[in-house]
């Protein structure tokens, strides 16, 4: 058993800037930066499986996935802002994913899309890596196998709302609550194989 | 029996050459009330292995000149095994339309078998997969790496002792964080 170490984030003397130019700033970043981005993404597809014919079926007429913006798939990283992990992922592919996810864009996102990409699914295998997020960030998980487009859509509608936030300080973050983040101090990934088993 | 499956021929040139019943072509499988099935297969200890294999591409009456598949078998736990690895030989006659299967079972330790890819150039990739999966290896192979798992894997997944889970092998890959990337 490993102990999650957590302990409470100690808040810094910048943290602590208490005006109202503050909300104000906010207020235009949600209204006029993040609005208009979030209308806007572009995904990168990295469909592996059978998650990408319903990644491709999102993307066409039907359910049309152009009615949130994020119908420019490009399969350039370098043109990207969204990135879609749809399927299983080898380990041998792992460091594929990772570099394609660094060579992405800043302001980027990332949707696991499935039970394979999120959790590896039935391969439970050597060979299939057990989530991507053991490796990389994730921001949206969408349940399914495969995911229905409805369900797809739910998630670009989740990121959504998460890009509305970007760059959004929370009130916490800005001095205010209870000045208390619970953060936690275990990296992710970096565990041998004994730990790993007896958690 | 068909023509693809009609070795009669094929015994009666591996006989001549080698002596009556050294290598003699049995059924590759076994129907329901013992029918033998019209496939044939002919065992070949490694240390025969290149010889008879090249006999069975040159002789005119065998000319098998395609080499259609190369598999490895672990046979751990396998009822009535003796050996422990199969190497599998999948050879096709385009000449005489026929098809011969050769098994060459070696065992622990260092279980190996001569390369032929000196006689069947497709053969390199096939052994490299065979070593890779199964950790047989293939003498005089000019590039026997790993073909599927990456360098320094370590294990051969495919033996039958080895967990289904892996020995921890996925465990150390880089982390890739919002920040550093």
């Amino acid at each position: 058993m490993v102990k999650a170490d957590y302990a409470p984030h100690t808040m810094t003397g910048d943290d602590v800037a208490l005006t109202r130019l503050d909300a104000i700033v906010d207020f235009v970043r949600k209204q006029a930066v993040n609005w208009p981005r979030k209308f806007s993404l572009w995904p990168m597809p990295f469909a592996t499986a059978c998650c990408g014919i319903e990644l491709m079926a999102t993307g066409a007429s039907r359910y049309d996935i152009a009615r949130f913006g994020a119908e420019a798939m490009r399969f350039s990283p370098r043109q990207c802002d969204l990135m879609i992990v749809a399927g299983r992922v080898a380990i041998k592919m792992m460091p594929v994913l990772q570099r394609i996810y660094q060579q992405m864009t800043e302001p980027k996102w990332v949707i696991s899309m499935g039970a394979c990409a999120s959790s590896g699914g039935v391969f439970d295998t050597y060979a299939v890596v057990q989530g991507v997020d053991q490796f990389m960030p994730v921001d949206v998980y969408v349940p399914g196998c495969p995911p229905r487009p409805e369900t797809l859509l739910e998630g670009v509608m989740a990121i959504q709302r998460i890009v509305e936030q970007d760059g959004i300080r929370t009130s916490v973050q800005r001095g205010r609550g209870l000045r208390m983040v619970v953060q936690p101090k275990v990296q992710i990934g970096t565990t041998i194989r004994e730990e790993t088993t007896t958690r | 029996m068909n023509s693809t499956t009609d070795v009669t021929q094929v015994s009666a040139a591996l006989d001549e050459r080698f002596g009556a019943g050294k290598y003699r072509l049995e059924s590759l499988v076994t129907y329901a009330r013992g029918v033998a099935g019209d496939q044939k297969y002919v065992r070949v200890p490694p240390a025969e292995l290149l010889e008879v294999m090249r006999f069975l591409r040159d002789d005119p009456r065998c000319l098998f000149e395609q080499l259609c598949d190369l598999t490895g078998v672990d046979y751990l736990k396998f009822p009535k095994a003796r050996d422990r690895y199969g190497v599998n030989y999948s050879l096709l006659s385009l000449t005489h339309n026929r098809r011969l299967w050769v098994k060459c079972l070696v065992n622990d330790p260092d279980p190996a078998v001569p390369s032929v890819t000196g006689i069947w150039q497709g053969a390199d990739w096939l052994e490299r997969e065979v070593y890779d999966l199964f950790g047989v290896r293939f003498e005089g192979h000019p590039d026997l790496r790993r073909i599927m798992t990456w360098e320094g894997f370590g294990s051969y997944p495919l033996r039958k002792d080895y967990p289904l889970r892996g020995k921890g092998e996925r465990e150390n890959y880089p982390v890739v964080t919002r920040e550093s990337a």
